[in-house]
């Protein structure tokens, strides 16, 4: 039996930001996590090739989009199953201020986006040290 | 709810028609799974397959799926799809947001024709599998030659 392994791909309404490239986009799934220095967002972005990512961070919000080109001439193929749609992937974050923009790095592994995203040195737990009494 | 059993007077032996009843609790359930719904939705991977002639094409979209972790079994007319994602181990992460599942999956589909299992290839290309099925020889369309007499 499958686990509770599904995600419906979802394809993006039209947003207040149209895509200049016609074709669907969809969204990502995305894990956000924690770990003591850093933010990590993993999304699946499948068919995206590690030239073919932008990751833009500006004015707070981090855009990811991986651009997907077709791997079949749709209109020509005969399908016997079509349970998804190729496309872009796209998807836009707010990041906080406590994110240090410019030590951003990411990668991208079997069709996973890994996003670092370093806290901001302020934010970092700081081990304050007592002084002794002499 | 169980329905309950009525002994009937001409029935054989009250197990003939406790079997019949549960005949056919069981099949409501198996058309209620058949049903397209909420519960077809727990099928992963999604797939599309197509007909390229000779050969058979599935593709599917498993990101985060090692080489080393994925199955892929042909038998007769049958591919069966086995695999399982990692989850993120190591340091202890605090999740803010959890889209992406990790897991087990296995998908079995029947093929409309039968492929010649020895040539099947498949590759995992960032995070998208392709396999390519060739249909075995009796599967494919044969021109049939006309004796002249």
């Amino acid at each position: 039996m499958a686990t509770e392994t599904n995600i419906q791909k979802r394809e993006t309404p039209l947003a207040q930001t149209e895509p200049v490239r016609g074709g669907p986009l969809y969204i990502p799934a995305v894990d956000i996590a924690e770990r003591g220095h850093e933010l990590l967002l993993m999304a699946d972005m499948p068919g995206v090739r590690a030239d073919a990512v932008d990751i833009q961070c500006e004015r707070g919000t981090l855009t990811i989009h991986g651009k997907v080109e077709p791997r079949q001439d749709v209109e020509h193929t005969n399908y016997l199953l079509r349970e998804y749609g190729v496309g872009d992937f796209r998807r836009t974050f707010q990041i906080g201020e406590g994110i240090d923009a410019a030590k951003i790095a990411a990668e991208l592994r079997e069709g996973v986006l890994t996003v670092h995203l370093p806290k901001a040195p302020e934010l970092m737990p700081r081990k304050i040290a007592v002084k002794a009494n002499v | 709810m169980w329905p309950t059993i009525r002994m009937n007077r001409w029935s054989a032996s009250p197990f003939d028609e406790l079997r019949r009843q549960m005949d056919r609790v069981l099949d409501d359930f198996n058309v209620g799974l058949a049903r397209p719904g909420p519960l077809s939705r727990a099928v992963y991977p999604a797939l599309n397959v197509w007909d390229a002639g000779d050969t058979l094409c599935v593709e599917a979209e498993i990101p985060g799926v090692a080489k080393g972790d994925l199955e892929i079994y042909a038998i007769g007319n049958e591919l069966t799809l086995k695999g399982r994602r990692a989850e993120l181990s190591g340091e202890k992460l605090t999740y803010h947001r959890q889209e992406r599942g990790a897991g087990e999956f296995t998908r079995v589909i029947t093929l409309p024709t039968e492929v010649d299992a020895d040539r099947v290839d498949a590759v995992l290309r960032d995070g998208v599998l392709s396999v390519r099925l060739p249909k075995a020889e009796s599967a494919k369309p044969r021109k049939i030659a006309l004796k002249a007499v």
